[in-house]
Formats: C-alpha cells, sequence, structure tokens
C-alpha cells in the first residue's frame, strides 16, 4: 500500500469513529448506567450492578405494558402482513383497472405523520370505539400495512407466477397452489415483513398514547417514568425495549443472510 | 353479447384480483383516508360550549392566526425541519459515501448495519437517552470539565438545540440508509472515464455522483421532513417547554382543552408543511422500480 493510501485508510478510520462515537453515544450511555450503582445515572459511573434491572422485572406496570405491547405488536404485525401479502399477490398477478390507483392508496399513509393518524382515528371513530388494546391494534395496522405491502409487493415475481400455473395446470386446487407454491416461496419476505411490522408497533408512541385506555402498551408506560427525571430504573427499561428491537432485527438479518448464501 | 371462455376466463380473473385487494384497501380507506378526511371537516366546525357548531365556518383559522401562540407554534415547527433537514443531509451524506467508496465492499454491510442499528432505539427511549448525555451533569458536560475546557456545565437540555440534536441523530443513520442505496449502485466507470477525460474531484461530485444519487437523497430528505414535522416525542422530552412546535399543540389542545376541533385545524397546517414538501421534492423522487 502507497503512503497516501495509508494516510486516506487512517482518515476514513478517523472519520467512521467519529461517526459511530455519535451514532452510539446515547444508546451506550443508556446501557452503561443502567448498571449504575446509585441514585441518578449520571458520571461518575459505580458500580456494575442489576439491581434496576429486578427493580424492572418485578415492577407490576411495566410487566403489565410489555404484555400488551407483545399482544399489540403481534396482532397488527399478522393483520398487517396477511392483508397486504393478499393486496400484494392479486395487484402482481392480475391486470386490473386501476392498479396505479390501488397501489397510491395502500401506500399513502407512508406520507403522512403518525400524529395525524392518531388524531384522525379519533376524530372519526373516537365516539364509536373505546380507547383500549384493539384501538390502538386498529392504528398500527395502518401505520404497518404499507410497509408490509412495500416489501412484500415487489417480492412476487413472473418466475412464481408461472410456477404457480404449472401447479394449476397439474391440477392442484387454489388453496394448494397456496399452501404449497406461493407461502413456501414467500417464506422470506414474510417473516422480515412480520418482524419488520412488530418492532414498528412495539417502539411506537403517539398513536398508541393517543388510543390507549386503561392498558397503556410499553413506550406510553416509559414515557409516564419520564416524569420523575432521570432515573437508573427508566435506563433499565430502555435497555430492554431497545434489545428486543434489536434481537428482532438481528435474527431477520440472519435468516435473510443465510437464505442469500447457499 | 355473446361471452366467449376467454372473456369469462378474465372476468373471473379481475374478480378474483378484486377480492385479494379488497382487504387492504378497504381497512386502508376505513381507517385511513377518512379519518383523514374527517379532519378536514371538523377543522371548519368550530366548538362551541359542549356541542358541535351547526353550520361549517373558518372561526377555528381565525382563531389560527388571531393567537400568535400557533403561529409561532407552526414557524418553529418549519425552522426546526429546516435546520434539522440541512444538519442530518450534511452528516448523513459524508457519512454514506465513506462506507460506499471507502471502505472495502465486504465490509460495507457491516458497516451500514452497524451505523444503523440504534435506529431500532424506541424513540421515547433515544430521546430519553439524549438527555442522559445533555444533562447539566451528563457525559458531555462532565467530560469537558473534567478536560478544563469548561468552568461551569452548559445548558444543553431542555433547550431547542437538543430537540436538534436528537432528530439529526436520529436522521443521519435514516438518511446514510437511502443515500448509501443510491451511491452503492453508481457505475464507477463513471468516475473513472470523468477522471480520465480531466475532470477534478468537485467536478466529478456536483457532475455526476450528485445528480446520481439524487433519488436517495430525496428519498431521505422527505422522510426527514415528514418525521420532523409531526413528532410530539422529541421536542418535549429535549426541548422542554419553551418554542413549542405543531405536534406539541395539538397534543395540548386535546389533553388540556379538550378541543379537538382546533387540533384538527392544527393538523391541517400540519399537512400542509408535509404537502408542501413534498411537492418541492416531487420530482426528484422518481425512484426508478428496477
Amino acid at each position: 500500500m502507497t503512503r497516501t493510501g495509508l494516510g486516506q485508510t487512517a482518515l476514513t478510520v478517523a472519520a467512521l469513529t467519529l461517526a459511530f462515537v455519535f451514532i452510539y453515544l446515547p444508546v451506550g450511555t443508556l446501557l452503561l448506567f443502567s448498571l449504575h450503582d446509585g441514585r441518578v445515572p449520571v458520571p461518575p459511573f459505580e458500580g456494575p450492578t442489576l439491581e434496576w434491572y429486578g427493580r424492572v422485572l418485578s415492577d407490576d406496570r411495566i410487566v403489565e405494558a410489555t404484555g400488551q405491547s407483545v399482544l399489540v405488536g403481534v396482532v397488527s404485525a399478522l393483520i398487517s402482513v396477511s392483508l397486504a401479502f393478499l393486496a400484494g399477490w392479486g395487484l402482481a398477478r392480475h391486470r386490473i383497472p386501476g392498479k396505479r390507483l390501488i397501489e397510491a392508496l395502500l401506500l399513502m399513509p407512508l406520507a403522512v405523520s403518525f400524529l395525524i393518524v392518531g388524531v384522525g382515528l379519533l376524530v372519526a371513530f373516537g365516539s364509536v370505539i373505546p380507547k383500549s388494546v384493539g384501538f390502538i391494534i386498529i392504528g398500527h395496522v395502518v401505520l404497518n400495512l404499507p410497509l408490509a405491502f412495500a416489501i412484500l409487493y415487489v417480492q412476487f415475481d413472473a418466475t412464481q407466477g408461472r410456477l404457480e400455473q404449472a401447479a394449476r395446470d397439474l391440477g392442484a386446487r387454489e388453496w394448494q397452489v397456496f399452501t404449497r407454491v406461493t407461502l413456501p416461496l414467500m417464506r422470506v419476505p414474510v417473516i422480515a415483513a412480520l418482524a419488520l411490522c412488530f418492532t414498528f408497533s412495539w417502539d411506537e408512541f403517539i398513536v398508541a398514547f393517543l388510543l390507549t385506555g386503561f392498558d397503556p402498551t410499553l413506550p406510553v408506560v416509559i414515557w409516564g417514568l419520564l416524569r420523575t427525571g432521570l432515573d437508573p430504573q427508566t435506563n433499565a427499561a430502555g435497555t430492554l425495549v431497545f434489545l428486543v428491537s434489536i434481537m428482532t432485527f438481528l435474527a431477520v438479518e440472519l435468516a435473510v443472510f443465510r437464505k442469500r448464501k447457499p | 353479447m355473446s361471452t366467449t371462455p376467454e372473456k369469462q376466463r378474465a372476468r373471473r380473473d379481475r374478480r378474483r384480483a378484486y377480492a385479494l385487494v379488497a382487504p387492504a384497501a378497504l381497512w386502508t380507506l376505513c381507517f385511513f383516508l377518512l379519518p383523514t378526511l374527517a379532519i378536514f371537516r371538523l377543522s371548519f366546525f368550530e366548538k362551541t360550549g359542549g356541542t358541535l357548531a351547526e353550520t361549517p365556518s373558518l372561526a377555528n383559522y381565525e382563531r389560527f392566526f388571531e393567537q400568535s401562540y400557533f403561529i409561532e407554534s407552526l414557524w418553529t415547527t418549519v425552522g426546526l425541519t429546516a435546520i434539522v433537514f440541512v444538519l442530518s443531509l450534511l452528516l448523513a451524506y459524508p457519512l454514506a459515501a465513506l462506507i460506499a467508496f471507502r471502505v472495502p465492499q465486504k465490509l460495507q454491510r457491516l458497516c451500514l448495519m452497524l451505523a444503523v442499528l440504534p435506529f431500532w432505539t424506541s424513540y421515547v427511549v433515544r430521546s430519553y437517552a439524549w438527555l442522559l448525555v445533555l444533562a447539566p451533569n451528563g457525559v458531555v458536560n462532565t467530560t469537558l470539565l473534567r478536560m478544563g475546557l469548561l468552568s461551569e456545565p452548559l445548558t444543553l437540555s431542555f433547550t431547542q438545540g437538543a430537540t436538534v440534536v436528537g432528530f439529526v441523530h436520529f436522521f443521519t443513520m435514516l438518511a446514510t440508509l437511502t443515500i448509501y442505496a443510491a451511491l452503492v449502485r453508481i457505475d464507477r466507470r463513471l468516475l473513472l472515464a470523468a477522471r480520465d477525460l480531466g475532470a477534478s474531484g468537485w467536478q466529478v461530485f456536483t457532475r455526476i455522483v450528485l445528480p446520481l444519487s439524487m433519488p436517495g437523497l430525496a428519498a431521505g430528505a422527505f422522510l426527514i421532513v415528514v418525521f420532523t414535522v409531526g413528532d410530539y416525542i422529541t421536542p418535549q422530552i429535549l426541548g422542554g417547554n419553551n418554542d413549542l412546535v405543531l405536534p406539541q399543540t395539538i397534543i395540548m389542545q386535546i389533553q388540556r382543552r379538550a378541543d379537538i376541533h382546533m387540533a384538527a385545524t392544527l393538523s391541517v397546517f400540519m399537512m400542509l408543511v408535509v404537502g408542501l414538501a413534498y411537492l418541492a421534492l416531487a420530482r426528484r423522487l422518481t425512484v426508478d422500480r428496477s
């Protein structure tokens, strides 16, 4: 390697390091001080201790909210991906009038702030649907549907269509085509979409905040914890929320990556 | 009119397609489009006492322009979005370019993944984490004090600056992704050819790299506008109670004043800001589907 090459490499490494320090500063601080042995999570660091994690795991409000969040995440992911899958399949396999319009309609919520979705649901259905976990799920499907559709739609390609046709010609019924050909071929994108929708819902605050009744989701409860100021217990709860998202993300990344490498 | 078997099949085909699309389309119509239209409609009805005004009027809009409180939140939103927009792209572009052009191919995917991993922190948690960093006795102040660069801690948290930092951090990750995606698709031979023909580094950048990465840049830019204009959490946690933005005044109308009419009116202005940004970027947003 030439001297200028080396200099350039050093410069690249230095710039990347600086960028990564900025990117990881908040999460790093959050994580480190979740282990802090003291009442306020600020330097100098002392510890480590797992005391705050113990408190989080024995806090009924947090545990219950975690249950609600998992419920909302799983159900809204299942509904969004099912609806998106059917719509993507229908639009990819058939030529129908108004195709462009339907695509635009399905993707439209992506261009609008989550706050608008929440306020809109309150305005339109606030007097009909009680504020509840069910209402949050409705809202989260609105947010997740365009995402799942965008992921799945591009994955239905013509080769698959020909395989489906071949199965039909060989005498397979429609449901057999679906369960034996279409679904197995789409397994990876479906899993990816499910995981992405789950993490989105798991982290989502504003819609859940506006539509929640007496059983809030985890981000809403953590929001409530913030009123007491900086607290190592909030660090611990936040770290756990982060770890769940990361693990979902990494699991998918690994699954998809392994699939690509023959 | 005779129906050939082919026509019949085409019709059956179409019916099947509509049946498959219907659930998703109906969900979006019912729970997204209808509510959004309801916001517009409600903004034309003033809240009078406990009941809805009978006739539509512009009363809510008049109130918006009469009370400095509302207008100021609109301008704060626009100003904040502009600052966040510029800073995020200024940070994300070099980072994306660095990963796309300087990092060895094999490490690029890993590098990108590392660069966006904290993206998956819930935004409530992420803002809280910045509060830890920026607090008077937080990491930044403590470090600077210990290094002797400061004699007393700076007021970093609960300022608009803190809101900007929180946003810029998030969008640097997001825009790095979209810009990188556009940069890796650029044919390297174009850059070499331009160099051979005598173009300077700057010319290569402005004439080739920048135009070709425009779709990624515009996509990132649009996402930045949508999220900054609509986010309640980041300014609420990091900005404290000064310089309120539109989402904060909207939530305040709903929670403290129970005035969903005014909230709807403010939402209309929020959509207006995003709509204008979309029009400004639309020409560059044409992403080819290949």
